[in-house]
């Protein structure tokens, strides 16, 4: 019916547009998203929404470079699994995104908020400053006074609507009677205001209507720049949760229903099909295949999986297609429960201060000493309070943290994006602070130092027929070995065998005829031969006993480059995995690692990092299974990688979106450069007011010192933090 | 002193005309895709006309 409609509607995006044609389309219409991770030029914009819009049905598709994704409004029977292929097709890796996981940042209200506050509060200042300086270069009299009480006028408002976070923020630490950065800030803005409007009044010659504004609009600034990293970083954290679309298919009399995991309940049978993985924890009621556990357990060997066997949710299905009877859904599955052990981690990271925590907890008391000092002093010197109330403001904004609140944010923006553009996603405000101390790294071995894709080791050790056989096995298969071996294979240069019949026995291998006799590639048990320590497949090529075809796990690209750089760099690096011994000695010896434990239970993990921990160790925890998560939550700092399990992903405080391991090493300097930038601004702007400060309790302070220090401190510490850049 | 009269309500009808300009384009997603925007214009596509 529409069919025919549509390519007409998308080869003139203006019709889509026009009113009078929405009316006509049913009311409904399906909003999509893409993740497109390789985009990253013009040319990709503009191919991505040609092909995307040339498509029937889409109304419109718009790429946001930013956040690398494409937003996509269709008609409502378009599904994003059928744009995907045609992505590919030109090249480009696209992953569909869950709308509703993503809802959180599509209306950045916070980030509005506060830029539409710091716009008021810079135009305001730029207004104010503008007269500032007339009285500065000589107005006197009635000019200084009208221009005052303009000032006066725009400031007053101004300051009410910008600087409401911080007034905000002080009325809720004070209610609790404790102090922060925002109370010292509010107090000087108040003060401030106060006395010029005061002053004003009496025709006095000082007013600091300029230093309260550019003060809110640096402190903004400040503000602004911290909330941007975060949401940059929340934002595409999001992303990863969104990736994995939740959704299983339900088996009810025989007929087959998409439905979404939340609607899962115990007792439902689900179908799992080959490289799905299980939503739910449940029981195998039919089918066989092979079960990749290496998420949870860390163990690589396949494990085989038929009737009757217990599994849990986030374990892989690997051959055949598994029917499965749900036992515990939702918050109750195996996975969901090891998040309490990470909660219970996550309480012992708390009591991390930040630098920033640290310098407030100083500064705050400090400030308002220093001007009840100075308005005392001069209170009983002088017996006017005039005087000494305006003394008083003059320290406090000249003392007040301009330079502080951006010391911090300014570091960070410029470190964490840095390590974006290397891949790496900074989840947590101290993460890069807490990086910047370590000195153990700890790795785990699946999924992490190792791609989880096995590699043949053995290919030159079989005759030519045989690889043609056992590659024309592989290539009827999607078991993670046959695409291996078959790679491997057709790398090397062997053609196929004129293999016939062949036919895949979920959870054994494959088997075919060749010149008569029957071939095997599969399971040692299942072609009579003994089972040997190392992944393995057997090759029954129908004359004479099994081969073996040997695998070991392939190593994730950088990870040699990254233990080798955090070696030079002087730091302990460890491994720990839950995989045998022998897997896990092998690799150690391939990368140089003098210190590894096997077979390691996840409650195992964590308590030796914790042991660690206890010997006074700055532990990273490089990992990415469910089995690392409470030793991921337990580190003093920890790094899992894009494809690691959800869980994993929210217990760490980075998260490496590439596939290479190298930018780690690389993190530690940029933070450990950070960390020392954050202290050099902190210098800095100390500096300044062991310069100004004196001058202001001292009563020489003027309205055009307090902005010079106020504005060179603060541009000399931004400038300070791009130098990272 | 009288060109005071003029120039001070310009200097500040110019800042609120910044200020309304910068707002309008907060309130229109100008800020969305920063990176986008930017390469965009090098699009050869809509040289001729506007994007309709």
């Amino acid at each position: 019916m529409t069919a025919q409609l549509r390519p007409s509607l998308a080869a003139c995006p203006a019709c889509v547009a026009a009113p009078h044609d929405s009316a006509e389309q049913a009311p409904t219409e399906a909003r999509l998203a893409l993740s497109l991770p390789g985009i990253h030029c013009q040319a990709c914009i503009s191919a991505v929404e040609r092909e995307l819009n040339a498509e029937p049905g889409i109304r419109s598709a718009r790429v946001n470079l930013t956040l690398k994704r494409a937003l996509i409004e269709a008609d409502p029977d378009v599904r994003a699994a059928d744009l995907i292929p045609v992505l590919e097709r030109i090249g480009y890796e696209a992953h569909e995104l869950d709308l509703a996981a993503l809802a959180a940042t599509q209306n950045d209200k916070a980030g509005r908020d506060l830029l539409m506050r710091l716009a008021v509060a810079g135009f305001a200042s730029m207004n104010v400053m503008l007269l500032s300086v007339s009285v500065w270069s000589g107005a006197s009299d009635a000019t200084r006074d009208m221009f005052h009480w303009i000032s006066a006028a725009i400031t007053f408002p101004a300051i009410i609507f910008s600087a409401q976070p911080f007034f905000a923020n002080a009325w809720t630490v004070l209610r609790v009677k404790r102090l922060n950065m925002d109370v010292p800030i509010v107090l000087a803005l108040v003060l401030a205001l106060l006395t010029s409007l005061w002053e004003t009044f009496l025709s006095g010659e000082h007013a600091y209507f300029d230093a309260a504004l550019t003060l809110t609009f640096f402190l903004l600034a400040g503000r602004y720049l911290d909330y941007r990293t975060r949401a940059v970083a929340r934002s595409a954290a999001e992303e990863l949760a969104a990736l994995e679309v939740p959704r299983a298919v339900r088996l009810l009399d025989g007929d087959e229903y998409e439905v979404p995991v939340a609607d899962l309940a115990i007792g439902d049978l689900i179908l799992v099909r080959p490289g799905g993985r299980m939503p739910v924890d449940g029981e195998i009621v039919a089918g066989q295949s092979e079960l990749d556990r290496s998420l949870l357990t860390g163990e690589t060997l396949p494990v085989f999986a038929a009737p009757g066997l217990a599994v849990s949710a986030g374990e892989v299905n690997l051959t055949g297609p598994l029917t499965i009877r749900a036992t515990a859904v939702g918050e109750d599955t195996s996975l969901h429960r090891m998040t309490d052990l990470v909660a219970i981690a996550e309480s012992g990271r708390s009591r991390y201060t930040s630098l920033a925590d640290s310098a407030a907890k100083l500064y705050a008391p400090g400030v308002h000493i220093l001007s009840a000092l100075a308005f005392a002093g001069w209170y009983l010197y002088t017996f006017d309070i005039r005087t000494a109330l305006n003394i008083a403001a003059a320290v406090l904004i000249i003392t007040c943290p301009c330079a502080l609140g951006l010391a911090v944010p300014a570091v960070t923006t410029a470190a964490s994006g840095r390590l974006f553009k290397k891949g790496m996603l900074i989840k947590h405000a101290t993460a890069l602070e807490r990086l910047a101390e370590v000195d153990t790294v700890v790795f785990d071995k699946t999924g992490t130092l190792t791609a989880g894709t096995p590699e043949v080791t053995n290919l030159g050790g079989h005759a030519r027929g045989d690889l043609e056989i056992a590659l024309t096995l592989a290539e009827g298969s999607s078991h993670p070995l046959s695409v291996a071996l078959a790679r491997a294979a057709r790398e090397a240069g062997v053609k196929p065998a004129a293999v016939q019949e062949i036919t895949e026995v979920p959870g054994y291998g494959a088997e075919g005829l060749y010149r008569g006799a029957r071939v095997r590639l599969g399971r040692a048990a299942w072609v009579g031969a003994e089972q040997g320590s190392q992944t393995a497949a057997w090759l029954d090529s129908g004359a004479g006993s099994a081969k073996p075809f040997l695998f070991t796990d392939a190593l994730r690209p950088g990870a040699a480059e990254a233990v080798q750089a955090l070696k030079a760099a002087g730091k302990d690096v460890l491994l720990i995995s839950g995989d045998t011994t022998g897997a896990v000695e092998d690799l150690a010896r391939r990368l140089g690692i003098s210190k590894w434990v096997a077979e390691a239970l996840p409650a195992d993990k964590s308590a030796r990092v914790q042991l660690l921990a206890d010997q006074g160790k700055k532990v990273l925890m490089v990992g990415d299974g469910l089995n690392d998560t409470a030793a991921l939550a337990a580190a003093h700092v920890s790094i899992s990688p894009a494809s690691a399990l959800d869980a994993a992903r929210v217990a760490s405080d980075i998260v490496l979106l590439g596939q290479d391991l190298e930018p780690i090493a690389e993190a530690c300097g940029v933070a450990q450069k950070a960390t020392r930038r954050i202290r050099e601004n902190f210098r800095i702007a100390t500096l300044y007011n062991v310069i100004a400060v004196p001058l202001a309790i001292a009563g020489l302070a003027t309205p055009l010192i307090a902005a010079l220090a106020m504005s060179t401190s603060s541009i000399t510490v931004s400038l300070n933090a791009l130098r990272l850049r | 002193m009288s060109v005071l009269t003029y120039l001070i309500p310009i200097s500040l009808i110019l800042g609120a005309v910044g200020l309304a300009a910068f707002i309008y384009t907060v309130r229109s997603n100008q800020y969305d895709d920063p990176e986008g925007d930017a390469r965009r214009i090098l699009s050869d596509e809509w040289d001729d006309k506007p994007k309709p």
